[in-house]
């Protein structure tokens, strides 16, 4: 198998693997850290980023850098509609894709650049030949819709995906839609990247892989192409594979996906997490001795324990709004969030904090809020059990009809006007603080010490999510709380999983930069090797047995009874079979050749001469017996010498020689129109011979 | 040839008490553990002393309960607390959460009303659901190694679920009751093309061919309407859970439409927790719902009230819906007592009553029934629609149509209708189908293929020869030769020549020499190349030709030539294995010298 790296950051995956005739897009991430080199855009127009610098290059005049970027406090931004990185095109033709997995909404952000770039559709029908598919069909017609079928079978992920997605993508969709008018840029100036200050004059080619965000139209048509799977589903791709998603334990409805052939088992682990949170744990179990295990997404912030963070982040809430500031939590609008609602509120309660009021502001924020508590079937035991009652899942339910938790779909909401006071603790997005509410809040409470903003996504540096606020006043907590796998959480899941082959990012095996001290490496299991993967760099592995291993097939049961099996040892049965092989869909089934063929096989010498031995002979010739058969046929003055190495039989009327040794027989025939006799010479022998 | 063994405990040729026995592959299921609301005395369960003495989890390796109507759960506490059973039982989520409330309704309505003695207890519903697992659709169970369940949905109700059971390459798909039209709140049932070898379907409505579900929802408004315009009072008996949902949509709907004031009751005990697993499950709703639930839930009623006993005697025109559905008890009965002798009211009956019911009587004409040992006359018009979420017959055969199964099996639906669909079925597609009673085992043959391993190595050899012509359509055909191996109950196919190494025995080689003259005046080398090119022409496919030292060779076939200008040898040799090719060759050229 052959694995392309079409992304950057492992936490924003981007793989295809080429394995047994298919390929398979593993997960489709989007990086949105690009965005964090863009200027925020507030909500209403601000003065104070419209009178920031302008950057001009020195000695030069180049109108297409007229006004790109701007600068505050020494660092610099670009000043326009922000763009998102989006997987690698030119290693992989899109048309080759056979089937997309997605193990978690956070990876299928970039899906719509993949589905509906033009390639994608038409694009199946050039698999064709690697397929092998439509190549019988009887019509180009008939072919056409085949393979447009197939297509839409080709994206499989867990029902609860589309809806979150669509909180993820909406939201920012809503975002860019609902800001003030910005000054845009049609994107020539990437070509002259290299004359721009740090750090853009080192990003190179990278900025040109930078896309605006596709419209909600191409996203519900990327949507719309997804198949639903639910945990253990086996699905079929093309006969040659099988693919079934296991939960993950990361979020509603993360999974890992294995994909097995009847002998090879690969397992892709991908946004993994063993601490139990609100979603359903991960099932280890069937991540078990695979051939090759693709392990990626592990902890942002290997520093940081998630639980000790979980607890900072309430401890410094508490004691800000104790103290009459406010504190900002910029947040995606589910995940972890829901989290932070269930151990902020109870934390509150605890410290008499309860009269302090938590607003939720997010274009989604309803749907969010209402998609948690239908999930059941997704979420941890002991949530889940709560449906029983029936009671909703999530405590947020109960803390929105109590007025503890008040979900607002804009700062612009007038019923959030009539009801907001300060200290507060404000949830809102997005968490890169370019745009949302929390752009708005940043600026607006920016200057009072008394405020505080903490951070909670691992997926953005906060320096440089504030860089373009700077100077600001109100304290700064980081908090991550980043549930993936830690690094010694993913030695120990390896250990426990014995794979053959490990696949991980080629970062994961050194230290990371930050950290150059740690032991944050992956280590290679006890089972196997290591291999590991740089982005756009492909990488070759063998599965299992590669060319010597097997493939499972079917016996037609009556050929099976036609069969003669011989008992060569205590309990190995041995048949020599001539048969017929079908091959379909990559499946194969082996069942009696029709009278027909048999029949012209016979009939014409020519047809003849492919003909297959009934048998094989084996082990060592009985010299008597061969003698007394002789006789019996008619071979009548045969003459045994004894040899050194056996012996030698001469048919001296028949002009015939026959040696015959421990290992081989050997008929000499000096006439040359014999052809009855060697026949009848070959019986004989055979007949003294074990056969099967 | 191996069998698959089903026997009906409950439902053979029969509506009530769904309860079949499944054996395949040595393995026994139990599909559904239902109870028969027609009867109160030991014929409301099944008889489980069929499958054995005692606890039977020995017996018995999963249970499956496909939906939360009684006649698919309501034996369950029974079996699993009273008669001992504590192995797997699966349901999905949504059954798993309602099916306790039901059970409980039911089993206070037979011992408070009925004085029924033996019922299970309260806690023994509580010590059943614990040994639940609940599964997802499309989720694939491994019960153990040899056994796997699927759901698939099947309409119906809230969580109901179709199951395909698979052990080894043996598979039966049993539907439970399904719907196969989309209605006001469930999607139709649905299932891909998985080749049962048997499928267990439900019959109960097998010679219905229903008019258009448009038409049937206008004529029970016109009908209800028409009543109240009257100043009649209408009783809509139903189970809480389910139809009771979709008709208050309805009615919802229509009162908001036409505007209409007369009060629509809602008599059932467990309403605003009903409409909270509705509210909580919408995942398991149709299409519909799912998309608007977030803006407005269907299941918040405006125009419907909680009903109190004390309006049994309002004057003036009502609705109510009140349990159970088949005027089997409760209130829904009681209801009826008061307002049966008036005509100006009416009754609808909003689905299936099982034998021996109230609901049923009615239905059947009855212009008089005993209800607690009273007479009591009935002049109320009497309405029955097919309300009830089954497939009708052109739904089964839809089914049928997706899932291609190789064999049928008809459960769950009267005699007679049965065998009119059972012929219908043999009919169109050509397959066996039965219809079994109960305690009656039916033998369904089954020709499996046998599974084996076939090397690699020897299916690239197999393919480069090229194909056959007796491939159709996508498939490909080829001719295979090697050897079939049995080791430790395995099947395993490997190139013959590597028999020997892979089980431990001697080679012998077997292998014919002969000589030919041939009288040629070409120089040698001429000769040598007329027989290279002869061989090479008669050699097909990914046989290679050699010439090295003189010697042409292919496999194991070896031709030399030897001599002077006025007489030549040619020797050829050859091993059995290629005893066809060598003594065509030799033929051949025994051809040339003459």
């Amino acid at each position: 198998m052959k694995l392309y790296c079409l992304s950057q950051d492992p936490n924003k995956s981007c793989l295809v693997l080429k394995y047994r005739g298919t390929t398979l897009m593993l997960d489709c991430g989007l990086d949105i850290c690009t965005i964090l080199n863009y200027l925020p855009i507030p909500l209403i127009p601000s003065s104070r980023l419209a009178s920031l610098p302008t950057w001009k290059p020195k000695d030069q005049v180049i109108p297409q850098l007229d006004g790109v970027v701007r600068e505050c406090c020494n660092r610099f931004f670009i000043d326009g509609e922000p763009e998102f990185g989006t997987p690698q095109d030119g290693i992989i033709d899109v048309s080759d894709i056979d089937a997309v997995l997605i193990s978690n909404y956070l990876s299928m952000l970039a899906l719509p650049f993949v589905t509906e770039s033009p390639g994608f559709r038409g694009a199946v029908y050039a698999t064709e030949p690697t397929l092998q598919m439509g190549r019988y069909l009887c019509s180009q017609y008939i072919t056409e819709v085949c393979l447009l079928a197939e297509i839409h079978s080709c994206l499989f992920s867990p029902s609860c995906y589309i809806p979150m997605t669509r909180l993820f993508m909406e939201e920012i969709q809503e975002y860019l839609e609902g800001s003030s008018k910005h000054n845009d840029k049609d994107g020539s100036w990437k070509d002259f990247v290299h004359l721009l200050p740090l750090p853009f004059n080192q990003m190179g080619f990278q900025v040109h892989s930078w896309k605006k965000l596709y419209s909600r139209g191409v996203l519900n048509a990327s949507l719309a192409k997804i198949q639903i799977a639910g945990f253990s589903q086996s699905l079929d791709v093309f006969g040659a594979l099988k693919v079934s998603p296991v939960s993950s334990g990361f979020c509603l409805g993360s999974c890992n996906w294995l994909i097995t052939c009847s002998h090879e088992k690969v397992v892709y682990v991908s946004g993994s997490s063993t601490l139990t949170t609100h979603p359903r744990s991960i099932d280890q179990a069937s991540l078990k001795n695979a051939d090759v295990l693709i392990l990626t997404g592990l902890t942002q912030t290997p520093a940081s324990n998630p639980d000790a963070m979980l607890g900072d982040f309430c401890m410094t809430v508490a004691l800000t709004v104790k103290n009459g500031g406010s504190v900002l939590v910029p947040c995606y609008p589910s995940g972890v969030t829901y989290d932070l609602f269930e151990c902020l509120s109870s934390h509150l309660e605890t410290s008499s904090l309860s009269h302090i009021p938590m607003y939720f502001i997010s274009p989604v924020a309803d749907s969010s809020l209402a998609y948690s508590n239908i999930f059941a079937e997704w979420l941890s035991q002991s949530k889940q059990s709560r449906v029983y009652l029936p009671e909703e899942p999530f405590p947020h339910a109960h803390l929105v009809k109590t007025g503890r938790l008040k979900p607002f779909r804009s700062v612009e909401d007038e019923t959030l006007n009539a009801d907001f006071r300060q200290p507060c603790i404000m949830f809102c997005g997005h968490p890169s603080l370019r745009f949302g509410a929390a752009v708005h809040f940043t600026m607006l409470w920016g200057s009072n010490p008394a405020n505080t903003i903490v951070f909670t996504e691992p997926d953005f540096n906060y320096l440089e999510a504030l860089a373009p606020f700077q100077p600001l006043a109100l304290k700064c907590v980081h908090c991550p709380i980043d549930t993936c796998l830690s690094f010694s959480q993913a030695n120990k899941l390896v250990r426990d999983l014995r794979p053959g082959n490990l696949i991980v990012p080629a970062q994961y095996l050194q230290p990371p930069l930050l950290h150059p001290q740690t032991d944050f490496v992956i280590n290679a299991p006890s089972s196997g090797s290591v291999v590991g993967f740089r982005p756009l760099e492909v990488v070759k592995v063998q599965v299992g047995k590669g060319k010597d291993g097997w493939e499972a097939g079917e016996l037609d049961p009556r050929l099976a009874k036609d069969l003669k099996m011989c008992q060569v040892k205590p309990g190995v049965q041995v048949a020599t079979i001539t048969a017929l092989l079908d091959v379909k869909d990559n499946r194969y089934s082996i069942r009696a050749l029709p009278q027909k063929l048999g029949e012209d096989q016979t009939s014409s010498l020519e047809a003849g001469m492919n003909n297959k031995p009934k048998f094989y002979p084996w082990g060592p010739l009985d010299i008597t017996s061969l003698v007394q058969k002789l006789t019996q046929e008619g071979i009548v003055n045969a003459k045994v010498e004894e040899t050194a190495s056996g012996y030698i039989v001469l048919l001296q009327n028949e002009d015939t020689v026959i040696q015959i040794e421990e290992k081989r027989t050997h008929i000499f025939c000096e006439d040359d129109a014999r052809s009855d006799l060697r026949a009848k010479l070959n019986r004989i022998i055979m007949s003294s011979l074990n056969k099967f | 040839m191996p069998d698959i063994l089903v026997t009906p405990l409950g439902a053979g040729q029969d509506v009530g008490r769904s309860c079949i026995l499944l054996q395949m592959g040595g393995k026994n299921i139990m599909l559904d553990c239902g109870m028969h609301m027609g009867y109160s005395d030991e014929r409301k369960f099944p008889d489980f002393s069929y499958i054995g003495e005692g606890d039977l989890t020995d017996f018995l390796d999963c249970v499956i309960v496909t939906h939360f109507h009684l006649d698919h759960c309501g034996a369950l506490p029974y079996f699993t607390e009273m008669v001992g059973y504590s192995g797997p039982i699966y349901m999905t989520h949504p059954t798993k959460a309602i099916c306790p409330h039901l059970l409980e309704d039911m089993r206070k309505l037979s011992v408070d009303r009925k004085g029924d003695v033996n019922m299970f207890t309260s806690q023994m519903i509580k010590d059943c659901m614990k040994k639940v697992t609940a599964v997802n659709l499309h989720q694939v169970v491994q019960v153990d190694p040899e056994l796997q369940i699927k759901p698939y949905y099947a309409g119906h109700v809230l969580g109901a679920a179709m199951y395909l059971i698979q052990v080894g390459p043996l598979s039966v798909v049993y539907t439970g009751d399904y719907n196969m039209t989309p209605d006001r709140h469930l999607g139709a049932a649905w299932i891909d093309k998985c080749h049962p070898d048997l499928l267990i379907t439900e019959s109960t409505y097998a010679t219905t061919i229903r008019d258009s579900k448009r038409c049937r929802e206008r004529d029970l408004l016109k009908k209800l309407h028409d009543s109240i315009e009257r100043g009649g009072k209408v009783l809509i008996p139903v189970f809480a859970l389910g139809r009771a949902q979709e008709l208050c949509i309805l009615l919802e709907t229509y009162w908001e439409r036409m505007n209409l004031q007369v009060p629509i009751y809602f008599a059932v005990g467990l309403t605003e927790k009903a409409n909270n697993y509705y509210k909580m499950f919408i995942t398991w709703t149709n299409e519909k719902i799912r998309k608007t639930f977030v803006k407005r839930n269907m299941f918040d009623f405006k125009h419907i009230h909680a009903f109190d006993k004390s309006y049994i005697d309002n004057p003036g025109p009502m609705v109510v819906f009140a349990t159970p559905g088949m005027l089997h008890g409760g209130l829904a009965l009681q209801i009826f007592r008061k307002w049966a002798p008036d005509e100006n009211n009416m009754v609808i009956m909003p689905g299936y009553c099982v034998q021996g019911t109230v609901g049923y009587k009615i239905l059947n004409g009855a212009k008089k029934v005993e209800i607690d040992g009273t007479v009591v006359d009935v002049k109320l018009t009497v309405q029955y629609m097919s309300f009830s979420a089954h497939a009708d017959a052109k739904g089964i055969m839809q089914l049928i149509r997706y899932c291609e199964p190789k064999n049928v099996m008809l459960v769950h639906g009267e005699n007679e209708k049965m065998d009119f669909l059972r012929n219908k079925i043999i009919q169109e597609f050509g397959i066996e189908c039965v219809k079994p009673g109960n305690g009656e085992m039916a033998r369904i043959q089954v020709e499996v293929p046998l599974e084996v391993d076939i090397s690699k190595r020897l299916l690239k050899r197999t393919q480069a020869m090229g194909e056959l012509e007796e491939g159709k359509g996508t498939k490909r055909s080829f001719l295979l030769h090697g050897a079939l191996l049995l080791t430790d109950n395995k099947l395993r196919v490997i190139e013959a020549d590597r028999v020997y190494e892979e089980v431990g025995i001697p080679k012998h080689e077997v292998r014919s020499t002969a000589n030919v003259r041939l009288s040629d005046p070409r120089p040698l080398a001429n000769t040598r190349e007329s027989l290279h090119q002869l061989v090479q022409s008669r050699v097909k496919g990914e046989r290679q030709v050699v010439m090295t030292d003189g010697t042409i060779s292919v496999d194991s076939v070896l031709v030399q030539v030897d001599g002077d200008e006025d007489e030549k040898t040619v020797l050829v040799s050859w091993g059995y294995q290629d005893e066809a090719l060598g003594t065509y060759l030799l033929r051949e050229i025994e051809l040339m010298g003459k």
